[in-house]
């Protein structure tokens, strides 16, 4: 009989670190830090080789309340910070946690790069359309017209979709989810982790306190079957309560149709998350309430070179050619010349 | 025509310098007449001085690039106060170099460019090769276009490629004019060009055309031999500061067997460092060209935490955008090197000329009480020893270390004797292992030098949790609790000072009492060395202390500051050091500061010392004590604003 290696079963509570939660009562992060403890067992890496990074914001506390290694590092920089760390030790299973203030607006730069360079990280976003911890200005996802501290008369700069960023930067991984629907959020988390490459996440989050029932269409019992389209890979995009409607592409543009009086389920877009262009995904993003339901689900996953990867195989192949580098040999590189005692 | 050996003269020195168009080669011409004077033994020390635009207009007063070498039979520490022979190829590389050239100097223009529009085009009104104003030079109109196309006739090149050999010819008689062998520059030209034959052969022709019209033109009566320099015994070889300084970083990697990560920004002029690391990934080095200044400080802050040897590199405009980031570094205690290869600021201020106005931003420029140690590098060879140095603090000390340098150190090069490998300190770099069962780990408890545990992620046990909130003191906690805070911030304090019983004693050259102590820092060390020197030479009693660590202070600084009479600090800053100084040891020190992107030429300092030695300065204003030359020309005014 082979040895067996029994590996430790873990449960959330490995993952549960010894620190007080400060989020407000009723805040939409605690049920994606449940989900999080809830999927990291299921993965098989053990809390010392995960790593949870961290820009600044409500959501940014989240690695304070795991135990695993982690960095709550400064406003917008969190993907930089995992960059230089997964570039560094590609064995680390390494999450990023943001906010939609932190990762758009501050730390736009970095998270378009990250998402480009693909390395084999996971960042999470957490979207509740609104500045929590500095008490409630508009967002770069808040909508236009949204009345907030900063914007008495209503919000003028237009908002920016995240999904559509991160298509834009062609992410090889791109999914949404929302903090009530638990499932679908593990579910979510679990396919970000598995996927090789850097994976986006979208959670629409609730504020309670400065922004309370912003994604009520996307997350309510009875309103979400109406909004939201479930995306499965292979699978027509069918929507609503008695699932009798449907999305179809009329040229380049989606439109909503009813299933029946001549429209079957053959004629509906059939979701694809494996198209090598994301011309689809895009589309799926500009989905957008109330014209349209908006999808959920995994928009987009495909293969391509890890930085890391590309980064460690060069150094390997450099140190194969030139053989590992000897102090002696890099002193004396170019001409040289002796002086006589 | 019959040559006849032409008459040597051996002389101790020499200071030569091009100046031409930025696409007409002249740091190439530099850096060739360096290699070539240190293979053949002699000291030396350069200044390439170039504008900030890759290629400015032809001709222009804005587009001149020049590059100096003082090389000499004995030890020098400034790239020359005055240039003994100036090649100016064309009239605007004459009308901004001229100044510096010692009376009755050698003066080689290429006269073929002395055409009516260049001449005006610099800002003549005649031609100054036939109106006289030269007549205080030893002057040759040497017709180097016209010599270089006919050297090169054979090889068919175009126009623009034959004159683009012209820097070879000017090579070649400087060569000829100071005795100087061929064979590196040959070699130089059989590598560089080895895919295009053609272009190597017209450039050996060239060179070797410069130095026959040394040889046969009856102008040059006769040329000059500089002897090889009694430097200490060892192998040497030439090396610029930002060499110097990505191979001080390799080895500290090696030594402290962390694989080194670079993350960083291109920058002028911090750039070499990236690129030259950046071929040496055998050597485990990882560089990580970032989006932004931000992204290459914190991926350096990012590999830290993993364990590897992190550094970032820039000039001061990055410097001042990773200042954040920076105090994350301190708040983490996580061991970095922040390199800042000063230029003229503020702003964008002179990107390719050199400065020392960051000392404050060193010491001061993050948000809250947020020390860390400052240490400054002297001379190119010298960031080897400073960049391992940088090293050993932050890993010992738990802490981001900022290392200085500027554009001059950067850029310029002299000889580095090799070390030897077995010679170099081992940096002892612990980390703590997996805990026993029951036991609690606290990455923020301390050793006898307050340094925390630098405890890797994958290490069972230990997972916890770092960031920029204020830390519990031993558990690391976030704690906003007000005594703690307090503690917190004096023990970070406190642990950085603690650095000055870790490293030597202040040391000064010349009298260890007397009349007048000079003080420098950076970049500045080898105009003060010598000036000091000369001084003493002359009996007066002036000693010279140059500080290497700048924040801590060396533990004995102020002793030594009280036993003369009057301190004098030269900077390329308003006084930077001096207000440390003063403040930090209620010392009546009197500035010298030059802020033109220009180093300090050694009779600048002498003059100061001079002046303050018959008492002429009262040492307690606190101006800038440096008074533009009355000679200074419009041409040089108009220097001081190119570059964006």
């Amino acid at each position: 009989m082979a040895t067996e290696i029994s590996l430790p079963v873990l449960s959330p509570n490995d993952f549960a670190s010894d620190q007080e939660v400060r989020w407000c009562p009723g805040c939409g992060d605690y049920s994606i830090l449940a989900q999080m403890k809830k999927v990291l067992p299921t993965l098989g890496v053990p809390p010392e080789r995960t790593v949870f990074v961290s820009g600044i914001g409500c959501s940014s506390r989240f690695p304070y309340y795991m135990n695993t290694y982690g960095i709550h590092s400064i406003h917008g920089r969190a993907p930089a910070v995992a960059t230089g760390l997964k570039a560094s030790r590609p064995d680390l299973s390494v999450w990023v946690i943001t906010g939609d203030g932190d990762a758009l607006s501050i730390g736009g730069n970095h998270l378009m790069h990250a998402i480009r360079r693909n390395l084999d990280i996971n960042i999470i976003l957490f979207n509740n359309q609104i500045y929590g911890l500095t008490k409630g200005q508009y967002s770069p996802t808040s909508p236009l017209g949204k009345v907030t501290k900063s914007t008495p008369l209503g919000a003028i700069d237009n908002p920016i979709y995240p999904l559509s960023v991160a298509i834009g930067c062609e992410a090889t991984f791109v999914a949404r989810s929302t903090d009530t629907n638990i499932k679908h959020l593990s579910m979510v988390l679990k396919r970000a982790a598995e996927h090789r490459g850097t994976s986006f996440v979208e959670v629409y989050q609730n504020c309670l306190v400065f922004n309370d029932g912003a994604f009520d269409y996307a997350t309510e019992r009875d309103q979400k079957v109406e909004h939201t389209v479930e995306l499965e890979h292979g699978k027509p995009l069918i929507f609503g309560k008695n699932r009798d409607r449907g999305i179809r592409l009329n040229g380049m543009n989606p439109e909503v149709v009813e299933l029946g009086r001549g429209i079957s389920e053959d004629d509906l877009l059939f979701h694809d998350e494996r198209l090598p262009e994301p011309s689809l995904a895009y589309l799926l993003s500009r989905m957008r309430y109330p014209e349209f339901p908006e999808a959920i689900g995994v928009f987009r996953d495909v293969d391509r070179p890890r930085y890391e990867e590309l980064l460690n195989d060069q150094i390997a192949e450099a140190r194969k050619a030139k053989g590992d580098g000897e102090l002696a040999k890099l002193f004396s590189a170019g001409e040289t010349w002796t002086v006589e005692a | 025509m019959a040559t006849v050996e032409k008459p040597i003269r051996d002389i101790e020195e020499a200071t030569v310098r091009f100046c031409g168009d930025s696409g007409d080669g002249m740091q190439l011409a530099g850096t060739q007449l360096t290699n070539t004077s240190a293979l053949l033994g002699n000291d030396v020390a350069t200044l390439p001085d170039f504008p900030a635009e890759i290629r400015a207009p032809r001709g222009t007063l804005a587009g001149v690039s020049g590059f100096q070498i003082h090389f000499a039979s004995h030890d020098i520490y400034t790239p020359g106060d005055t240039v003994d022979a100036l090649v100016a190829m064309n009239p605007a590389a004459l009308a901004t170099n001229l100044s510096d050239l010692a009376p009755g100097g050698t003066l080689i223009v290429n006269e073929d460019e002395f055409e009516d529009r260049q001449i005006k085009q610099a800002g003549y009104l005649t031609n100054p090769l036939s109106d006289g104003s030269l007549d205080g030079y030893q002057l040759f109109r040497v017709p180097m276009t016209r010599l270089t196309r006919l050297a090169v006739a054979e090889q068919n090149l175009g126009v623009k490629e034959s004159d683009r050999c012209r820097n070879f010819f000017a090579m070649g008689l400087v060569f000829w004019l100071y005795d100087r062998p061929l064979d590196p520059t040959l070699r130089y030209i059989n590598d560089k060009f080895s895919k295009r034959p053609e272009i190597a052969e017209a450039n050996r022709r060239a060179l070797r055309a410069g130095v026959n019209y040394g040889e046969t033109v009856d102008a040059f009566t006769s040329h000059y031999r500089v002897r090889r320099a009694k430097l200490a015994p060892g192998t040497y070889r030439n090396i610029m500061g930002n060499e110097a300084l990505a191979t001080g970083l390799i080895a500290a990697s090696k030594l402290s067997n962390c694989e080194l990560f670079l993350g960083s920004y291109p920058i002028t002029p911090a750039s070499d460092i990236l690129h030259e690391l950046s071929k040496f990934k055998h050597y485990g080095v990882r560089t990580f060209q970032a989006e932004d200044e931000i992204a290459a400080v914190t991926s350096a802050i990012g590999a830290a935490f993993g364990g590897s040897m992190s550094v970032t590199s820039s000039s001061g405009p990055g410097i001042a955008l990773k200042q954040e980031a920076i105090g994350l570094a301190v708040m983490t205690e996580l061991p970095l090197i922040v390199i800042n290869v000063q230029r003229g600021g503020p702003s964008t201020g002179l990107p390719t000329k050199t400065e020392q106005a960051d000392l404050g931003q060193a010491i001061f420029g993050r948000n809250g009480e947020c020390p860390l140690p400052v240490i400054a590098a002297r001379s190119p060879a010298d960031c080897f020893e400073v960049a391992i140095e940088a090293w050993r603090l932050a890993t010992r000390y738990m802490t981001p270390v900022m290392l200085l340098s500027d554009g001059f150190i950067a850029n310029g090069s002299e000889p580095w004797r090799l070390p030897n490998v077995a010679d170099l300190p081992t940096i002892s770099v612990e980390h703590p292992g997996a805990l026993n069962e029951g036991d609690t780990f606290r990455p923020y408890a301390r050793d006898e030098r307050l340094a925390r545990p630098w405890a890797l992620p994958g290490t069972p046990g230990l997972m916890h949790r770092i960031g920029g909130l204020e830390k519990q003191d031993i558990t690391g906690n976030v704690c906003y609790d007000a005594e703690n805070h307090q503690h917190m911030v004096h023990l970070r304090a406190r642990k950085v000072a603690n650095i000055a019983n870790d490293i030597p004693e202040q040391t000064v050259d010349g009298p260890a009492s007397g009349d007048l102590l000079v003080v420098s820092w950076g970049g500045t060390y080898g105009a003060c060395a010598t000036a000091a020197h000369h001084a003493q030479t002359e009996g007066q009693a002036v000693a010279h202390c140059h500080l290497r660590y700048l924040n801590p202070l060396p533990r004995n600084l102020g002793e030594i500051l009280s036993r003369y009479r009057r301190v004098l600090v030269p900077e390329l800053n308003r006084g930077q050091l001096r207000m440390i100084l003063r403040a930090e040891y209620l010392v009546n020190a009197v500035g010298l500061n030059k802020i033109k992107g220009k180093p300090f030429v050694v009779g600048e300092v002498t003059r100061k010392i001079n002046e303050l030695l018959k008492g002429e300065t009262n040492g307690a204003t606190n101006g800038d004590g440096f008074v533009p030359t009355p000679t200074q020309s419009p041409v040089s005014l108009r220097e001081g604003l190119q570059g964006d």
